[in-house]
């Protein structure tokens, strides 16, 4: 199958197999950032935006993305760069598999919430897991770079 | 003891005591295993993935064309193993919306949990019950993708939307059938159709949303929720594990002895007393029938309190 | 100091948080590889009576379909351990013998992953169905053997497959049953704690090719590069010189990827076909077919005067090592060694049973390696001889507990007649520290919230140890290059824990130079000094020690080097901050030594070594603090605080421990509350997903508190002990007491769920309001 879609603003046409999910196909295209951790929808690594928003690459049918928008984070570099900072003086980052996942996620929250507290942020965030961190230092450098109490 | 959950969105099959199976493990749809191989691979194959333009279309290629499947949001379709020779994709049908008329909220299917979480008019109606009943699910990237639609024409019984939905009186539109209560819907066979869009009654219902879950992203133990308007009340427990029924005894209970921490109670107690609980990995029937009075009488004081 | 002890960030964290390929599926790319996908066994006992694979093999782009007809009849253990191994060699890398539901069938190898699983389908396999033994309780002397032959093992641990023994232990010191009879109070219980998963976010893989020379190359993501090198040669029969392995980095391993569960697969598809080929597990493999925690049943009997002075300590227990032994005599050995010294003041303490072969998944390394389930068992214990002493646990703690400076003959590094010293401890501090932040005088055993909600406090004690002594010996290599910065190479597999990092830090702190002026190489084994790898507590003391040797002997060739060149002696030379100074005023910098040296002036290219192994291994310890919030309508139980005190002696990098501790304490609040482990009636493992195996969400992690009460360990690299596995020991002892403390009811089995609790209080018939 084969389909015109949009990449991190380039315009790019698709050739996929039917049954083939987003995450295969970005991976495939070159767009390794992506990760995958589960085959549930539950852990959140294969996060990317579609349309503006976070959305599982792993549960995304690439049939389904015709025409629609989608950013991984090979272009929120320099976005990505400044949360890294936080994540990085904090030490948090740790095995950094499900970083770039957590990173769109993080991102996302920024555009679309404001002021945001602990809570607000972890509600938005659960769907992104971490076995190495605890939680605890990504939630200080969120602080930070979203400049909340 | 299989039963098969829906007919039509994400055609998914549950086994009762295992709950719900994860990728791989999950029986396939004739309810058996392969002879020869754990499985613990999957492999999706779609060899039509079809958008019809108009809902008229996708009726017709669904009854007509054999192995025809819609499609929801795809949020469980990766956890079986199979081919869908026809993939019916409702996305270019305008169906995710959420429009308020004077007496009702219509829901498109295609709408996302998302969107019901963060539509400013679900978050102002019925004390906000239903983005209350969709924000545990596991997180927003995943309530980006799956569809209300999906949802509801999976009938799941482990659902949380589902139990709102039922508190709340909404109605079915289908393609073909028309309208039909969620109530009677649930309790029917299933319908080879259409789902279009979802119909909540405006009345000046206030509802809540109380459930038990073994972890904050887990699906619940057990669920429940309740609606007053005036002195009438919903009451639905769902998760038991089966799927979410009203408890009209509870209801009728409170509607003669009004609403107060006492009766509150009282009707919880009536609801687990005449509700069939069963045991699946994520609790006992022991457990939840324990529960159950409590979280109908935290539900129910919730209401009070709004009211 | 300018680099240890600060908050350092990590070398690789901007390049890891930004997305940048850098995994074994982002490097492997290119290689055009076979997708290699493996058939398994549904039945938890069988044998293969024939199995067709002329149908698989059949489909066009199937390259390879092996079974247990055209594998090495060799038997090996995947455990990584130093050679050699005191796992069993019991496994095939295909058998005909089936031990448990997800044992390897078939390897099939095809041109894509579609054309692998439709060759699945097209095996045909005749099972001849053996009763399975399920239940830990029934493995021992089960007439049915899990094992039929008995297995090789490298010295005697015990191994008895004709009795379905593992492993087996036995150590006493005193005479435990006469003090316990002797005791004024005995207390007696058995507890139970689950297969926890590693749950790391990478699941395991490896690609495999041959290189330009020939030799097989190997890329995984793995903590035992070494040990995967050694355990490939012997099962594929080619020598280590044959095999280059590169270990990227790595998404997470807790000790999962110190079993090499999957390179094996890879690499013989590899030998047989002379092409590329990639294994990549799915989650449910990752859950299924590799290892787990040792689920153990532990029997605890103490005895003690009604003082509190505790006289004897007794575990016996059984461990289930499911269907292979990879690690089940050490992790059994290590719940003994990291819990009796705890309490060495004891006149007595024994500890015995058997590791088991059971017809389950296997059991495995897994951070806190029986440390943490030996704690769970004896601090819950030690909790409820003080609830029957009606003390304050943390006083009898405080009476009992080892200190430092004393001895204990189950130490790790004792030998007969000579017990191992506590060279650094600050337990009794870590324990007085922690009481004062969770608020413990004010608020011990419970406050009562409202009319649903009771907040229960609990406490538990831990230790651990830093490599194994006498047995774990890291290399470092540091090479100074031509422009003045160096190359530190190491093999001590950084698995995000920030190995890498630290061991650039301690080398940076010795020769004076930035941080940026120390690279690290870690990546490829031909080029790196040995290491048995990232296990055993073994980073910081172990390989940091070889960092800081190999550190000071490249100072002293510099100066040396100096001299020669200036034709003074070396101790004319003085070197600070990057400059060398011969007599009182002539300098010489790191840049123009190492130019010159290169050169044909110079003609000394500098390369330095540190190797080190621990005659000791210095515990780390830990004291931890739960405040547990029960909803005692519900029996749901949250930690809403955590308060850890860390003995890690110095604290090398103020951030990355903090991390470990934390992230340590959120994996025991699983372990705990959260990781329920369940098999159908079948022995099939249903718990195989993030769907149905629920590691905590940052939803359900709540405050988290801790502090480091340093000690100084003279054998450590400035003072530092371990870190990394010690921190998921506390919790689950410590939320099972402050849940026991808020409703009454203790639960003696992980993970303490909410239906546990409310039944139990139920069945109590007792509000605790």
């Amino acid at each position: 199958m084969q389909l015109e879609t949009t990449i991190n603003g380039r315009n790019v046409t698709l050739d996929f197999a039917g049954g083939e999910f987003l995450y295969e196909t970005l991976r495939r295209y070159g767009y390794l950032s992506v990760k995958q951790g589960c085959d549930t929808s539950s852990c959140g690594l294969c996060t990317v935006w579609l349309d503006g928003k976070p959305a599982l690459s792993c549960s995304t049918l690439t049939a389904r993305v015709a025409g629609h928008e989608i950013t991984t984070i090979e272009a929120l570099q320099d976005d990505a760069r400044e949360f890294a900072e936080y994540m990085v003086a904090e030490g948090a980052e740790q095995c950094g598999f499900c970083s770039p996942g957590f990173t769109m996620t993080v991102l996302a929250m920024k555009r679309e919430l404001d002021n945001p507290d602990e809570a607000a942020i972890n509600h938005y965030l659960a769907g992104n897991l971490c076995r190495c961190s605890g939680y605890k230092g990504q939630m200080r450098a969120i602080k930070k770079y979203m400049g909340v109490a | 003891m299989l039963f098969n959950a829906c007919h039509k969105g994400n055609s998914y099959t549950v086994d009762r005591h295992n709950g719900i199976n994860a990728a791989g493990l999950i029986y396939d749809r004739k309810g058996g295993t392969h002879k020869n191989n754990a499985k613990t691979f999957l492999m999706l194959q779609i060899e039509n993935h079809l958008s019809p333009s108009t809902l008229e279309e996708a009726y017709e290629t669904l009854t007509s064309v054999p192995g025809s499947l819609v499609l929801g949001g795809c949020g469980y379709i990766r956890l079986g193993d199979r081919t869908i020779s026809n993939a019916i994709d409702l996305s270019n049908l305008g169906l995710n919306f959420v429009h308020g008329t004077k007496s009702e909220v219509e829901i498109g299917a295609m709408t996302t949990l998302r969107t019901i979480e963060t539509d400013a008019l679900c978050q102002s109606l019925w004390h906000g019950l239903l983005p209350r009943s969709v924000e545990n699910i596991v997180g927003v990237q995943l309530r980006n993708c799956v569809t209300i639609g999906g949802t509801v024409a999976g009938r799941y019984p482990f659902s949380d939307p589902l139990t709102a939905l039922l508190a709340l009186d909404a109605r079915l539109q289908f393609y073909h059938y028309g309208e039909i209560s969620l109530e009677e819907f649930f309790t029917g066979q299933g319908l080879k159709d259409i789902l279009v869009k979802i119909i909540i009654p405006k009345r000046g219902q206030i509802g809540a949303f109380q459930s038990v879950r073994r972890a904050k992203t887990d699906y619940a133990v057990l669920n429940a929720a309740v609606t007053k308007t005036g002195d009438d009340y919903r009451i639905v427990v769902g998760a038991r594990p089966g799927r979410a029924v009203l408890v009209p005894e509870a209801s009728d209970y409170l509607s003669s002895n009004g609403l107060n921490e006492t009766t509150a109670r009282k009707a919880g107690n009536i609801a687990a007393a005449s509700l069939q609980f069963g045991d699946n990995p994520r609790g006992s029937g022991e457990y939840r029938k324990a529960i159950c009075p409590v979280l109908i009488a935290r539900a129910l004081m919730e209401v009070h309190h709004a009211a | 100091m300018d680099f240890v002890g600060k908050e350092i960030p990590k070398i690789d964290g901007l390049g890891l948080v930004k997305g940048t390929p850098a995994y074994t599926s982002d490097l492997d790319i290119g290689e055009n590889a076979l997708i290699v996908k493996i058939l398994r066994s549904p039945h938890a006992s069988a044998r293969i009576r024939t199995i067709d694979t002329s149908e698989a093999e059949a489909i066009p782009g199937v390259e390879c379909v092996l079974t247990h007809l055209n594998t090495p009849t060799t038997r090996f253990t995947l455990a990584g351990q130093s050679f050699p191994e005191p796992s069993p060699y019991d496994r095939r890398i295909v058998d005909n013998h089936m031990r448990y539901v997800g044992d390897e069938v078939a390897i099939v190898a095809a041109v894509d992953e579609r054309t692998a699983l439709a060759a699945l389908k097209k095996i045909k396999v005749d099972y001849e169905l053996l009763t399975p033994v399920l239940n830990l309780e029934e493995a021992l002397d089960n007439p049915v053997r899990v094992h039929p032959q008995q297995p090789f093992t490298n010295f005697p641990i015990g191994n008895d497959a004709a009795r379905n023994i593992a492993a087996s232990h036995y150590t006493e010191q005193g005479d435990v049953e006469g003090e316990l009879a002797a005791s004024e109070v005995v207390m007696e219980q058995t507890y139970t704690t689950q297969a926890q998963a590693h749950a790391m976010m990478e699941t395991y893989r490896a690609t495999t090719s041959f290189d330009v020379n020939g030799r097989l190359q190997v890329m995984s993501s793995t903590q035992i590069p070494y040990h995967v090198r050694r355990h490939l040669s012997r099962v594929l029969g080619i020598p280590r010189s044959k095999i280059k392995v590169l270990k990227p980095r790595v998404g997470g391993g807790f000790g999962g990827k110190q079993t090499a569960s999957v390179e094996i697969f890879p690499a013989i598809v590899t030998m047989k076909t002379g092409k590329p080929a990639r294994l990549v597990y799915t989650r449910q493999e990752t859950f299924t077919c590799t290892t787990s925690r040792h689920a153990m049943q532990l029997t605890v009997r103490l005895g003690a005067d009604r003082d509190g002075t505790i006289r004897a300590i007794d575990i016996y227990c059984l461990s289930d090592t499911g269907a292979y032994g990879e690690h089940a005599p050490t992790v059994f050995w290590v719940v003994g060694q990291k819990t009796l010294p705890l309490y060495g003041k004891a006149k007595a303490c024994r500890y015995h049973g058997h590791a088991l072969y059971t017809n389950k998944p296997p059991g495995g390394a897994l951070r806190g390696y029986g440390a943490t389930q030996g704690t769970f068992a004896l601090e819950s214990a030690i909790n409820e001889l003080a609830a029957k002493l009606d003390m304050d646990p943390t006083e009898l703690r405080a009476k009992n507990l080892l200190g430092e400076g004393e001895t204990h003959p189950e130490l790790c590094g004792s030998t007969p007649g000579n017990p191992a010293t506590l060279g650094s401890s600050s337990l009794h501090r870590c324990i007085e520290k922690g009481k004062a932040l969770i608020g413990w005088d004010e608020k011990f055993p419970k406050v009562i919230v409202n009319d649903t909600k009771v907040r229960g406090y609990g406490m538990a004690v831990t230790m651990q140890g830093s490599g194994i002594a006498k047995i774990d010996t890291a290399s470092v290599l540091i090479k100074l290059n031509e422009d003045g910065f160096f190359t530190l190479s190491h093999s001590a597999s950084d698995m995000g824990q920030g190995s890498d990092t630290i061991l650039a830090q301690i080398g940076a702190e010795v020769l004076e130079i930035d941080m940026d002026q120390i690279v690290v190489a870690s990546f490829d084994l031909d080029t790196l000094p040995y290491d048995p790898g990232a296990y055993a507590s073994s980073g910081a003391y172990v390989t940091g020690n070889a960092a800081r040797l190999a550190a000071e002997d490249m100072k002293a060739q510099m100066r040396c080097a100096v001299a020669s060149l200036q034709g003074v002696s070396p101790d004319a030379v003085t070197y600070g901050d990057g400059v060398f100074t011969i007599g009182s005023e002539k300098t010489m910098t790191l840049s123009e030594l190492a130019q010159t040296l290169c050169s044909f002036n110079g003609k000394d290219m500098l390369i330095a070594k540190g190797t080190f192994g621990g005659e000791t291994s210095p515990p780390p310890f830990i004291a931890g603090f739960a405040e547990v919030e029960v909803d005692l309508e519900t029996g749901e139980a949250q930690v809403t605080d955590y308060v850890a005190v860390a003995d890690c002696g110095t604290v090398l990098n103020k951030n990355l421990a903090l991390i470990q501790v934390e992230g340590g304490v959120a994996m025991g609040i699983g372990l705990g509350l959260y990781e329920e482990v369940r098999y159908s009636g079948k022995g099939r493992l249903s718990t195989n997903s993030f769907m149905e195996y629920k590691i905590p969400s940052r939803l359900d992690i709540h405050s988290i508190r801790v502090a480091f009460e340093e000690s100084y360990e003279p054998t450590g690299p400035y003072g530092a002990k371990s870190i990394g596995e010690v921190v998921c020991n506390t919790p689950a002892p410590a939320i099972s007491a402050a849940v026991a403390n808020a409703t009454g009811v203790q639960v003696r089995s992980l993970p303490i769920t909410a239906e546990k609790v409310l039944l139990g209080m139920i069945k109590n018939n007792v509000d605790p309001r």
